[in-house]
C-alpha cells in the first residue's frame, strides 16, 4: 500500500560538504541578505509575531488537525494510532511564473507517462524502436498481463499522477519519482491551506494566494470523464477504501465528502451481469467509475491474489468488457517502477516530440557494467537504492553511512546489481520553518497531484513535506517529517 | 446510501443511547449508596447489575459488588462491551467510519468525547468522583443528540439514527423494569412500604424521570402510576409508548422515500399497537415480568427485519 513515505534518500550539503564538494545549499526565502520577492510579505509577519503568539497558534493548529480526525498512522510502528504528522505553519511560496514552469513540465510528464502506459500494454512502439528495454517493461512485476490489449477510457491509465519534486536552486528542479497509482496526501495540502486560513486570515488578505480547494471538484470531473462509454447519463462514482484501518483513511473519507460520493470497501461491491453494483439500503445501484485506493493485487481474487478479502470477485471481468472504469487502471505501476523512471525523459520525446521541461536526478542503472563500476568507485557519495523498494528500505545513504555499512552494502549490491540504481546526492533547498529557537532552514520537497481525464488539470499547489530535524533530508513522516502550507501566487 | 452506512450510523445511536443508561445506573448506584442503609436490605448494587444483564460477567471478573468494583466494570472497563468507555469508544469508530455521513458537529461531538474519554483513563482514580463520570457521559450524549437534531440533513441517515435510538431506549426501559417487576407485580397494595419507596425512586430516577413523573402524575407513588407512566404514556421520552411511536415514524418515512414498505414496517405497528391497546390492568394480568419480556422479544425481531431490509445490503 502505498502511504505517505518519501524515498529517504536525501542528503544533506554539509555531509557533502564535509567531503569536499562544498555545495550552497538554496533557500527559497533568501538570497544572501535579500529576501526573495514571494516571500517578501513574510518577513515582517515572522518578524513581528511575539513567541507567545506563535505557541498560541501552534497549539491551535494542533488542536484543530486532532478535531478533523486528521491524523496519521504508520505501518508495524505500533504507537499512537491516532499520531498527528507535524504541521509548520511556515508557508511554502511560489511565484506565479516558477509554477507557471512547473505546471507545464508536470502536465508534460503526466502525458507522457499516459502515453507510455497505452502503448506498452498495446504495440509497445517504445520498445520497437528500441527506446527501453523490453525486459524492463515486460518482466517487471508492475506488469500487469491481465490488461494487455486493453485501453482504457480516453486511453487514461494515470488519473492521479503525483510527481515528486526537489528544487536546488532558483531554476533547478529534479523528479525525484513519479507516482502513476494513488498517491496519497492530498488531504493535508487541502486541510493545511484550511487551517492556514482560519488562523492567518490576514496574510491571505495581503498575499494573493491561488486557491486550492478547487481540487475536489475537478477530481469528480477527471473521475466522471472517463466512465465508460457505453455508461448512460451521469456516472456513479464510488471511492473503494480498504476500510477505516488504513492509515490513509481520513483522506479517502475527505475526498469522498467534498466530492459528495460514496466511499465503498469491497464487501460494499458486488458483480452481477456485466455491472458492478453497490449495495444500497434501497437495494442495488450501479457503479460506473471505481476511484480505488487499494493496490492492484486485492481488487480481485479471481484475478490476481485469492487471498484478497478486500476485493470484488469478478471485477475484472466486467472492468475488461467496459462495464466499469478503476482508476488508476491496472497495470498503471510499470510506469512509476524505479527502474523505468530514469527513460521518463525519452518517453517525453518519444511521444510528445518536445523536450523535458523538468529533469530527471541523473540515475545509474547498476544493472549496466559501466554504471556499476562508476557506482562500486563512488559508493560513499551516492545514494543506492533498491529498484522495487519503498519507504526509505534497503537503501545506502553515502555520504551518511559508515565504512562499515558501505562495505556491507558493497556485497550485497555486487550479487545482484541490476536490483538497484544510484543517484547523486542532491544539496536540496530549505524554507523558514519553525523550530524550538525561533526560525531556521529546513529541507523540503514537493508533491502536487496532476489529474488526468478527458483533459489535464493540475491546482497551483501540492503537497510541501519538510525535514524537521536539522541539517536531515528525510522527509518522510514516519522519521520526523511534518507539512507546509504550499503558495502559488496570482501573477 | 450505502447499507454498511446505514448500519453503522444506526451502531452510533445505539451505542450513545447505551452508554447514556449505564451512566444513569451509575448515578442512581452511588445515590443510594449515599443513604443510610438501615434497612438491611441487599446492596442496591446488585439489582442495578442485573439490569445491564451483567451480573454474571461481573461475578467471574471481579467477585465482591462494591462500589468501586462496579464503577470499572461499568464505566472502564473494555472488556465490557456495554461499557461507557467501550460503547463510546464504539460509536466514535461507527462515526470515524461514516464520517462523511455526518456533520462537523455530529462528528466533534462524537470525537470530543472520545478525546475526553482517554484524558479521563489517564486520570487517577481516586481524583475522580462518580458523579464527574455520569455527568460527563450524560452530557456527551446529550451533545450528541442535540448536535444530530440541530446539524443533520433529515435524510435516510437521519431516520436510521433514530431508529437505533429508539429501539435501544426501549429495549433499556423494558429491561430496567424487568428488575423492578418483583416489587411491582405482587399486589398493588404491596407498594407503599417504607422499603419500597426506594425501589420506586430508584427506577425512575435511572430513567431520569422523577421529577417529570411527579408532574404527571402527582401525589402518591404507586405500582399502577408508574406502568402507565412507562408504557403507556407518551408524554414520558422513555415510555415504550414513545419509543415505538418513534420507530414506526421513521420507519415510516423511510418507506415513503424508498417507495416501499417492508416487513419491518409490519412489524413496527403491531409493536406500537400492543403498547398501545395495553391497559395497565390487562399488563399485570399477564404479569408485568411477561409483558416486559414478550416485548424484549418482539424488539428484537423488528430489530432483525430493520437488518435485513436495510442493513444487510442482501435485499436485490
Amino acid at each position: 500500500m502505498e502511504t505517505l513515505c518519501a524515498e529517504g534518500w536525501l542528503c544533506s550539503s554539509r555531509a557533502r560538504a564535509g567531503r569536499g564538494f562544498p555545495v550552497a545549499q538554496f533557500n527559497e526565502m533568501f538570497q544572501g541578505a535579500e529576501v526573495r520577492i514571494p516571500y517578501s510579505r513574510l518577513q515582517d509577519w515572522v518578524a513581528t509575531m511575539p513567541q507567545e503568539l506563535r505557541s498560541l497558534k501552534q497549539a491551535e493548529a494542533e488542536a484543530l488537525f486532532r478535531r478533523i480526525g486528521i491524523t496519521f498512522a504508520v505501518y508495524g510502528e505500533g504507537g499512537d494510532p491516532d499520531r498527528l504528522i507535524p504541521f509548520d505553519m511556515f508557508p511554502r511560496v511560489f511565484s506565479g511564473g516558477e509554477w507557471a514552469k512547473l505546471e507545464r513540465g508536470i502536465k508534460q510528464r503526466a502525458r507522457a507517462l499516459n502515453a507510455f502506459l497505452v502503448d506498452v500494454y498495446g504495440r509497445g512502439e517504445i520498445i520497437r524502436a528500441g527506446r527501453i528495454p523490453a525486459r524492463l517493461v515486460y518482466q517487471n512485476e508492475a506488469y500487469e498481463k491481465a490488461v494487455a490489449g486493453f485501453v482504457p477510457p480516453k486511453g487514461v491509465y494515470s488519473h492521479i499522477v503525483g510527481v515528486d519534486i526537489v528544487r536546488t536552486g532558483p531554476d533547478e528542479f529534479y523528479v525525484l519519482e513519479d507516482n502513476c497509482r494513488t498517491p496519497s496526501g492530498v488531504s493535508y495540502m487541502l486541510e493545511s491551506r484550511e487551517i492556514m486560513m482560519r488562523m492567518f486570515p490576514d496574510l491571505f488578505r495581503e498575499n494573493r494566494i491561488e486557491p486550492v480547494d478547487t481540487y475536489a471538484d475537478k477530481l469528480r470531473r477527471t473521475l466522471a470523464s472517463v466512465a465508460p462509454a457505453r455508461c448512460p447519463g451521469e456516472p456513479t462514482v464510488v471511492i473503494l477504501t480498504p476500510g477505516h484501518f488504513n492509515s490513509a483513511y481520513y483522506e479517502h473519507s475527505l475526498l469522498a465528502d467534498l466530492m459528495g460520493v460514496e466511499l465503498v470497501e469491497g464487501q460494499d461491491l458486488f458483480v452481477d451481469g456485466d455491472h458492478v453494483w453497490m449495495r444500497t439500503t434501497e437495494g442495488p445501484q450501479r457503479v460506473d467509475v471505481i476511484y480505488r485506493r487499494i493496490d492492484d493485487a486485492f481488487l480481485d481474487p479471481l484475478c490476481f491474489r485469492p487471498d484478497s478479502m478486500l476485493g470484488i470477485p469478478g471485477l475484472m471481468d466486467v472492468y475488461r468488457s467496459g462495464g466499469v472504469s478503476i482508476c488508476s487502471a491496472p497495470g498503471a505501476g510499470v510506469a512509476d517502477d524505479k527502474a523505468v523512471y530514469t527513460y521518463v525523459p525519452d518517453m517525453v520525446r518519444f511521444y510528445l516530440g518536445e523536450e523535458p521541461i523538468l529533469q530527471n536526478v541523473p540515475t545509474w542503472q547498476c544493472g549496466r557494467a559501466e554504471d556499476l563500476a562508476h557506482v562500486l568507485a563512488n559508493l560513499a557519495d551516492l545514494v543506492v537504492k533498491e529498484v522495487h523498494g519503498s519507504g526509505g528500505y534497503g537503501m545506502l545513504v553515502g555520504p551518511k553511512a559508515s565504512r562499515d555499512e558501505i562495505d556491507r552494502f558493497r556485497a550485497k549490491l555486487s550479487e545482484d546489481p541490476a536490483n538497484y540504481i544510484a543517484q547523486p546526492t542532491l544539496a536540496l533547498s530549505t524554507v523558514p520553518t519553525f523550530v524550538e529557537e525561533g526560525v531556521a532552514p529546513r529541507h523540503v520537497d514537493l508533491r502536487p497531484y496532476c489529474l488526468v481525464g478527458e483533459r489535464i488539470d493540475l491546482v497551483p499547489g501540492g503537497l510541501t513535506r519538510v525535514a524537521l530535524t536539522e541539517g536531515s533530508l528525510v522527509v518522510n513522516s514516519s522519521q520526523g517529517g511534518g507539512v507546509k502550507d504550499t503558495w502559488v501566487l496570482a501573477e | 446510501m450505502l447499507s454498511r452506512t446505514a448500519d453503522n450510523l444506526y451502531w452510533i445511536a445505539r451505542y450513545m443511547e447505551r452508554a447514556d443508561t449505564v451512566a444513569r445506573l451509575l448515578e442512581v448506584g452511588s445515590r443510594i449508596s449515599l443513604l443510610p442503609s438501615a434497612h438491611g436490605y441487599r446492596s442496591e448494587w446488585d439489582s442495578l447489575l442485573q439490569a445491564t444483564g451483567l451480573t454474571h460477567a461481573f461475578a467471574q471478573k471481579y467477585g465482591q459488588t462494591v462500589q468501586r468494583n462496579i464503577e470499572s466494570f461499568l464505566f472502564f472497563d473494555r472488556d465490557n462491551p456495554s461499557s461507557v468507555a467501550s460503547c463510546i469508544t464504539a460509536a466514535r469508530e461507527n462515526g470515524r467510519i461514516v464520517r462523511t455521513a455526518l456533520t462537523t458537529q455530529v462528528w466533534d461531538a462524537l470525537n470530543t468525547a472520545f478525546q475526553e474519554l482517554k484524558q479521563l483513563e489517564r486520570e487517577e482514580r481516586s481524583k475522580l468522583e462518580l458523579s464527574r463520570l455520569t455527568d460527563w457521559t450524560m452530557r456527551h450524549a446529550a451533545m450528541l443528540r442535540g448536535a444530530i437534531d440541530a446539524t443533520l440533513l433529515r435524510d435516510d441517515g437521519f431516520n436510521f439514527l433514530n431508529i437505533g435510538y429508539y429501539l435501544e431506549r426501549g429495549d433499556n426501559t423494558a429491561r430496567l423494569m424487568d428488575v423492578k417487576y418483583y416489587v411491582l407485580l405482587p399486589r398493588v397494595d404491596f407498594v407503599g412500604s417504607g422499603l419500597d419507596n426506594y425501589q420506586w425512586t430508584t427506577l425512575l430516577r435511572a430513567m431520569g424521570a422523577h421529577r417529570a413523573f411527579h408532574w404527571a402524575y402527582g401525589g402518591e407513588v404507586t405500582a399502577a402510576k408508574i406502568a402507565d407512566f412507562l408504557i403507556r404514556n407518551p408524554q414520558s421520552p422513555r415510555s415504550l409508548a414513545t419509543c415505538t411511536a418513534g420507530l414506526t415514524n421513521h420507519l415510516g418515512r423511510l418507506a415513503k422515500a424508498y417507495g416501499r414498505e417492508t416487513e419491518a414496517q409490519e412489524k413496527a405497528r403491531g409493536l406500537a399497537a400492543g403498547i398501545e391497546s395495553a391497559t395497565v390492568e390487562a399488563i399485570f394480568d399477564e404479569g408485568l415480568h411477561e409483558f416486559l419480556t414478550r416485548y424484549i422479544a418482539e424488539a428484537a425481531v423488528l430489530a432483525n427485519a430493520i437488518h435485513d431490509s436495510y442493513l444487510s445490503g442482501e435485499m436485490r
